[in-house]
C-alpha cells in the first residue's frame, strides 16, 4: 500500500510540474527546439531545475535502501549500443514534430481534446511495435 | 512570457521531487515512457499496480489544477492527425528502442552523470532540432 501511495505521489508531483512549467504545451518544446526561429528557453530551465533535487536524490541513495525495500536501480550501463542512438533520434523527431514527450502525452490528457488521445493511442502502438522494431534494427546493425 | 523562466524552475523541482520520491521511496527510475511502456509490452507485469498508480497521479493532478487557470490552458497541439499520427509512432517506438525519454534518460539519467542518458538527450535534442528545421523551416508543414 505505502508503495502505490508513493508512486501515486510521485506521479502527482511529475504532473503537477510538467503542468506549471508549461511543458505541455507544445509551442513551448518546439520553441525550444526552435533554435533558427523564435527560440524558447524554457525548456531548460525546466530541465535545470528537475537535475537539481535528483541529483540529491542518487548522492542520498549510497549506504541506504529504498523506503519500502528492495534495491536501488543498478548501477548505469556505461557502454553505447545501437539501440540507444537510433531509439533517441526517432524519439527526437517525433518529439519535434508534435512537440510531445510521454510525460507531457500523459499529463494533458484531460485538457488535450481528441488530438491528445489520438497521439496517446499512437504513442501506445508505437511502445507495443518497438520490441519487433528493435529486433529488425539489430539484424540492419549486424550486417553493417 | 518573462514569467515563464520562473515557472519553468518551479515545475522542474517539482518534477525532480516527482523523481526522488520515487527512487528514495520505491527504488524506482521515474522514467514515463518505460513506466508506460511495460504496461504495454508486459514486461512490467509484476508491478502493475505500482505503474498505474503513477500514471493517475500525472493524469489527475493537472486536472486537478485547471480551475485555477482562468481561461484554462491550450496545448497547442497541432490539428493535422497525420503529423500527430506520426510523431506518436516515433515517440513510442524510438523511448521504447532507447529504453528512455526525456524523464529517465533526460532528468534521471543526467542526474546521475550517467554516459548513456547524455547520449541519448543529445541526440533527441538534435533529432528534435533538425526536424523543426526541415519540416518547419524547409517544408513548412509544422
Amino acid at each position: 500500500m505505502q508503495r502505490l501511495l508513493l508512486a501515486l505521489l510521485s506521479g502527482g508531483l511529475f504532473g503537477a510540474g510538467l503542468f506549471v512549467s508549461g511543458m505541455t504545451d507544445t509551442t513551448k518544446v518546439q520553441g525550444w527546439l526552435d533554435v533558427f526561429g523564435n527560440w524558447d528557453p524554457t525548456l531548460a530551465f525546466v530541465m535545470g531545475g528537475a537535475i537539481v533535487p535528483m541529483f540529491f536524490a542518487w548522492r542520498l541513495t549510497s549506504g541506504r535502501a529504498p523506503l519500502v525495500g528492495g534495491d536501488f536501480p543498478d548501477a548505469p550501463r556505461p557502454e553505447m549500443d545501437h539501440r540507444l542512438i537510433t531509439g533517441s533520434v526517432l524519439f527526437g523527431m517525433g518529439w519535434g514534430l508534435a512537440g510531445l514527450c510521454p510525460g507531457p502525452a500523459i499529463a494533458s490528457l484531460s485538457y488535450n481534446g481528441s488530438g491528445g488521445f489520438i497521439f496517446m493511442g499512437a504513442m501506445l502502438l508505437g511502445m507495443g511495435l518497438a520490441p519487433i522494431a528493435g529486433r529488425q534494427l539489430d539484424g540492419l546493425a549486424a550486417k553493417v | 512570457m518573462e514569467m515563464d523562466w520562473v515557472w519553468g524552475l518551479v515545475g522542474g523541482g517539482l518534477i525532480g521531487l516527482g523523481g526522488a520520491v520515487f527512487l528514495l521511496g520505491n527504488g524506482r527510475i521515474m522514467g514515463a515512457s518505460g513506466i508506460i511502456g511495460g504496461l504495454i509490452d508486459g514486461s512490467g507485469r509484476s508491478n502493475t499496480a505500482e505503474r498505474l498508480a503513477f500514471l493517475v497521479g500525472v493524469v489527475v493532478m493537472p486536472m486537478m489544477l485547471l480551475p485555477l487557470y482562468e481561461g484554462g490552458v491550450d496545448t497547442h497541439l497541432t490539428s493535422n492527425i497525420g503529423v500527430i499520427i506520426a510523431a506518436g509512432l516515433l515517440v513510442g517506438v524510438g523511448t521504447r528502442i532507447a529504453n528512455g525519454c526525456t524523464s529517465g534518460h533526460g532528468v534521471c539519467g543526467i542526474s546521475r552523470l550517467s554516459l548513456r542518458g547524455i547520449v541519448a538527450t543529445v541526440f533527441y535534442i538534435l533529432a528534435g532540432g533538425l526536424t523543426i528545421v526541415l519540416f518547419r523551416h524547409i517544408l513548412g508543414v509544422i
